[in-house]
């Protein structure tokens, strides 16, 4: 270990510089000779049969390469799989085509496609496609999508039923039963639109002489949406090689493989010209998969002095008009629903989910997926019980959470929770927050006629996607380890390659911090190389908050083994036992000597050379690490908000917001803090602004950014961050996961404290987003009608 | 995210702007005037908008800058917001309008952004709309058949509609100034979190007597109804009486009367009606406050 540490620096992120001065290569930056464009036809009707299609005279026009609809890439591409086949869940696996054939099953399904020699010639010849449509009946909402006589969208999905399971741990009936207080609650995720800030794009290019395809492409997994073209295009996997360095955010949309993409790698193929496609932002908001969007049925159950017995919840999930080839049913719904308990030591639960079918676009994971929709449910019902109860909602918190010295802990789904110290972070955050002297406080402003409420969210949440075993037994078609490489070449540099595909995680920053802290090599000398499945063997991407977690573990190990190999060499130089040296700062030497030293540049150059190795000693310097951990990493916290609510038009203002984090043993505090940043900001988004709405017709009438409310700095309030720290037992450096946190932890502390202020009107739930007329309306209803003048 | 294929004009002077309009497209389609393309360019991206030309003022230069002329403000049709927030006599004579201009947008669409394109533009939600209309703003026009001055409160006339002619274009814009004793103005606005726009937005002046009574006052309401109108009858309500609540309560109680109100999935008609009584009082309070 260096003496001087990089754990823990706050290093300034190394690939700001070039994002910022427009030196990024993001797809859209990738320019080819002879290149071609691409653009989409997408659907007007939200359900409709397609009578026709007349593309001649799309085709006739100067500058127009091919026009393809649904039926010219029929058997020649395969269908859309899904990627998360849930067991035991009677789970359907309806036709996905990437370019629709008969019937049109979402407003923005794929029509038809053109390619021609600029965008502005394609964009004018889809124009020029005439398509007759005969439209059908729509059904948006996944609850009246399940019910009898609702419109069906596949032939081979019975009732719109995708899939339907139920887990339970303990004996939740009985809990029900004997409880003392049981209450309910109807929660509506409302469905959110990811809205990464660069939209989805590619750039296709076939090699007709070595038969090679390389696809530029904003993905989070290139290696996995290699093996998709590879299933779907007919292209052997070792003949493709996707690309993508620098991507513009994701935050879940760019998992999925679309079908755009497999459309752009037939159209190189067929026409032997590069083809670029770019989405633009109006496509983006109905192409590129939403969120959210459950409807949940919940129950807790109690003992009258607060114990909490047992939770049971049924929730309709809305997958859209398809299973997206992406997390979709998988993260969103099963992780869902193993982490409803919570922090709690809540013994019995029941789960159900029914994944519900609609003529929306399809929905798969958006930060934090499944958790923020957990998270919300039992922070909301907890806080519901205090109001029951009487009784103050950290008190009712400190009775049921799960003690320090519970952990490794079982919950009654199965999970096990690796480490944790629930009671340190909130006692953290009531502190900053001065809890003690708030509710004296706020009786003051309620006498003032002023509503000010606190929320408190004392989540935790399930991160670090791996590990694989468990990835079969859940039904994800797919291994969830990660591979770090560290070679150092014979000048002293390191190239450090990752599986992982960070995009706007900041690991060319962290994961050198990891090999400099452990070789003692300046960061500068230390490359990170992520992005590219022609340099990197192999890798399952970045989401699920395990790029450092799994995949900076994979590195850590790496590192690890260069050292071992690099002392080997270090002792067979200083002619003494490898057990005697000794690296500090770069520099290996005898302990007790370090007047005679070797530095690691030097292992470096004796390694490449190999004029004088020790006997069995392989040349070179470059060691490979696989990583599979047993288990997820468990983040965790307390997330205090004290919100303000202006009864006369029903605004929220948040006056504070106390974030206390714990995700294990933090490489660089700059970038857990962006993260949480972030992640907030979203969860904000959520409590009190973005919604995804369609009308009965399946049109999506927030289908913009003048309609749909992406927060931005005048919405976000100053956030006060602290941490805990309670390393990671199952990962080499302790570091657990910290990017989807902050969404998981914020949304319900800000309805929670909007539900607080307006306590005293005997208000107890509010349906997301708290618009201004929402709470006004509410405010109204609770006074009993008079319009408050 | 392409236009649809349009000629492009941007002529030096106002004449040749004039020439242009009246010339119109030989088959038949729409020319446009470009001044500042906040509205207009997103339009013609999404292809909501495809006019056969556009004319863009962007070089005409009789079209920017601010005077005095008389008891008010003249602001060229095609200065941008930054510049009339910018300018002194803005600044000390109207405002209401830095205050109101603040609040357009951001501030890449008040840099590009003018007073002209907000105004010939007639956005239901414009800020600027009630602002004239609470400055009694006189908005000269130019066309084929000379000059003309139109009332403010005769400008807006429905939805994106003015009573400019296809061929005229808006070539300044007077502002009444309201640096006179015992006046105080104030711009109210509910701003929508996505575009920015007001969802109502309410413009006020007032003017006391010395007891603290009201002499007279202008409501300009924007985003309320299908265009932005004057609040008579608030107007005249308050008119000689003592800003209290139950003065004011009653008085904005009639503060959409006679409005188209608008609905939509942000703010339902109901909920709009609400925000404008809210923000009509807030806005009198303040501007009464101002006036003091």
């Amino acid at each position: 270990m260096a003496a001087t540490s990089m754990i823990g620096a706050a290093v300034k992120r190394r690939e700001d510089p070039r994002f910022i001065t427009g030196h990024g290569q993001y797809t859209d930056d990738i320019k080819l000779p002879g290149m071609v464009h691409m653009a989409i036809l997408r659907s007007p009707y939200a359900h409709a049969r397609i009578k026709s299609i007349d593309t001649s005279k799309a085709k006739a026009m100067a500058g127009v390469r091919a026009v393809y609809t649904g039926k010219d890439l029929e058997g020649k591409v395969g269908n859309m799989p899904p990627v998360f086949i849930i067991p035991d869940a009677n789970f359907k696996t309806p036709a996905y085509p990437v370019i629709a054939i008969d019937t049109v099953r979402y407003t923005g399904d794929q029509v038809a496609v053109v390619v021609a020699d600029s965008p502005a010639i394609a964009r004018d010849a889809l124009d020029q496609i005439d398509v007759d449509y005969e439209p059908l009946p729509v059904v948006v909402n996944e609850e009246e999508a399940v019910k009898p006589g609702a419109p069906q969208l596949h032939s081979d999905v019975p009732d719109n039923v995708l899939f339907h399971w139920k887990i339970a741990g303990g004996d939740p009936d009985a809990a029900f039963q004997n409880a003392e207080v049981v209450i309910k609650e109807r929660f509506i995720q409302q469905r959110l639109i990811p809205n990464a800030m660069e939209p989805r794009s590619a750039v296709a290019r076939w090699d007709p002489g070595t038969g090679e395809l390389t696809i530029w492409h904003t993905t989070q997994n290139p290696h996995i949406t290699r093996f998709v073209f590879s299933l779907l295009n007919g292209i052997p996997e070792n003949k493709i090689r996707v690309i993508s360095r620098d991507v513009g955010g994701g935050f879940g949309s760019k998992i999925d493989t679309y079908p755009s993409d497999v459309v752009a790698i037939f159209a190189t193929r067929d026409l032997g010209l590069p083809v670029k496609w770019v989405e633009d932002r109006r496509e983006n908001f109905v192409g590129t998969i939403h969120g959210r969007a459950q409807t949940q049925e919940a129950e807790l159950a109690a003992t009258r002095d607060g114990k909490i017995t047992g939770v049971r919840v049924k929730s309709y999930a809305n997958m859209g008009a398809y299973t997206s080839t992406g997390p979709a049913a998988g993260v969103p719904t099963w992780l869902f629903g193993l982490v409803v308990p919570g922090a709690y030591t809540i013994p019995n639960a029941q789960i159900e989910v029914i994944g519900a079918m609609t003529n929306t676009t399809p929905t798969s994971a958006y930060r934090g997926a499944g958790r923020p929709e957990a998270s919300y449910l039992i922070e909301r019902m907890v806080d519901r019980l205090a109001g029951e109860l009487g009784m103050d909602p950290v008190e009712l918190r400190r009775k049921n959470l799960i003690p320090a010295d519970a952990f490794p802990y079982t919950s009654a789904t199965g999970l096990v929770y690796d480490s944790g110290n629930y009671q340190a972070a909130l006692d953290k955050a009531l502190a900053m927050v001065g809890y003690d002297s708030f509710r004296q406080e706020q009786r003051q402003q309620r006498q003032q006629g002023k509503y000010v409420g606190i929320g408190f969210s004392t989540y935790m949440e399930c991160c670090g996607l791996a590990p694989s075993r468990l990835m079969d037994d859940i039904g994800f078609q797919a291994g969830q380890w990660e591979v770090g490489t560290v070679r150092l070449l014979a000048t002293g540099k390191a190239i450090v390659l990752t599986g992982t595909s960070p995009h706007g995680q900041g690991e060319e920053t962290t994961f050198a911090q990891i090999v400099s802290d452990k070789l003692g090599l300046p960061i500068e000398d230390i490359e990170v190389v992520h992005g590219d499945t022609g340099a990197i063997s192999m890798g399952w991407g970045t989401y699920g908050s395990r790029g450092n977690a799994v995949g900076g573990s994979a590195v850590y190990l790496a590192t690890e083994k260069v050292l071992e190999k690099s002392k080997k060499l270090a002792a067979h130089l200083l002619e003494a036992a490898p057990e005697d040296i000794v690296a500090e700062n770069g520099k290996f030497f005898v302990a007790g000597s370090p007047g005679k030293s070797f530095s690691i540049q030097d292992i470096a150059l004796q390694a490449n050379l190999a004029w004088n190795l020790p006997d069995g000693m392989a040349p070179g310097l470059e060691e490979n690490s696989f990583f599979d951990p047993l288990n997820f990493v468990f983040p965790f916290g307390t997330h205090i908000c004290v919100a303000e609510v202006d009864a006369e038009t029903g605004e929220t203002k948040i006056l504070r917001y106390i974030a206390v984090d714990d995700c294990g043993v933090v490489i660089n505090p700059t970038i857990v803090d962006g993260q949480i940043h972030g992640g907030i900001a979203q969860g904000i988004g959520q409590a009190l602004y973005e919604h995804a709405i369609y009308d009965e017709n399946g049109n999506l009438i927030t289908g913009s950014m003048m309609d749909y409310v992406v927060p931005n700095a005048r919405q976000i309030p100053f956030m006060e961050l602290d941490r805990t720290v309670t390393p990671a037992p199952q990962t080499p450096h302790g570091a657990k996961g910290i990017g989807e946190a902050g969404t998981i932890a914020s949304t319900q502390a800000v309805v929670n404290a909007v539900v607080d202020a307006l306590a005293p009107l005997g208000i107890k739930n509010l349906d997301m987003p708290l618009t201004p007329e929402r709470v006004w309306h509410a405010i109204q209803q609770a006074r009993g009608g008079s319009n408050g003048h | 995210m392409y236009a649809t294929d349009f000629a492009y004009h941007a002529p030096a002077s106002l004449r040749e702007v004039v020439a242009l309009l009246q010339q119109g497209d030989p088959n038949g389609g729409e020319v446009k005037v470009l001044a500042g393309g906040q509205s207009l360019i997103p339009l013609l991206k999404l292809r909501m908008a495809a006019p056969a030309a556009l004319v863009d003022l962007r070089n005409v230069a009789e079209l920017r800058g601010i005077s005095e002329e008389g008891d008010g403000v003249v602001i060229g049709a095609a200065t941008t917001y930054f510049q009339t927030i910018d300018s002194p006599v803005v600044q000390r004579r109207c405002p209401l309008l830095v205050q109101a201009i603040s609040q357009v947008g951001d501030p890449q669409v008040r840099a590009r952004g003018t007073v002209g394109g907000s105004l010939a533009h007639a956005d239901p939600a414009g800020d600027l709309p009630a602002v004239a209309v609470a400055l009694d703003a006189e908005l000269r026009a130019v066309g084929p058949n000379g000059q003309r001055t139109i009332a403010a409160k005769d400008f807006f006339v429905d939805l994106l509609t003015t009573s400019l002619d296809p061929a005229e274009v808006l070539t300044a814009v007077k502002f009444a100034a309201t640096d006179r004793p015992h006046t105080g103005t104030s711009y109210q606005k509910h701003r929508h979190p996505a575009s920015g726009y007001a969802v109502v937005g309410v413009a006020a002046v007032v003017m006391l007597n010395d007891d603290g009574t009201v002499q007279a006052a202008r409501i300009g309401v924007t985003g309320a109804g299908a265009h932005a109108a004057r609040a008579s009858g608030v107007e005249q309500a308050i008119a000689g009486k003592t800003l209290d609540d139950a003065t004011l309560t009653s008085a904005v109680a009639s503060v959409t009367d006679g409005m188209e109100l608008m609905s939509d999935t942000y703010a339902s008609s109901e909920y709009r009606a609400h925000l404008a009584r809210v923000l009509t009082k807030r806005a009198l309070l303040d501007a009464a406050a101002r006036a003091r």
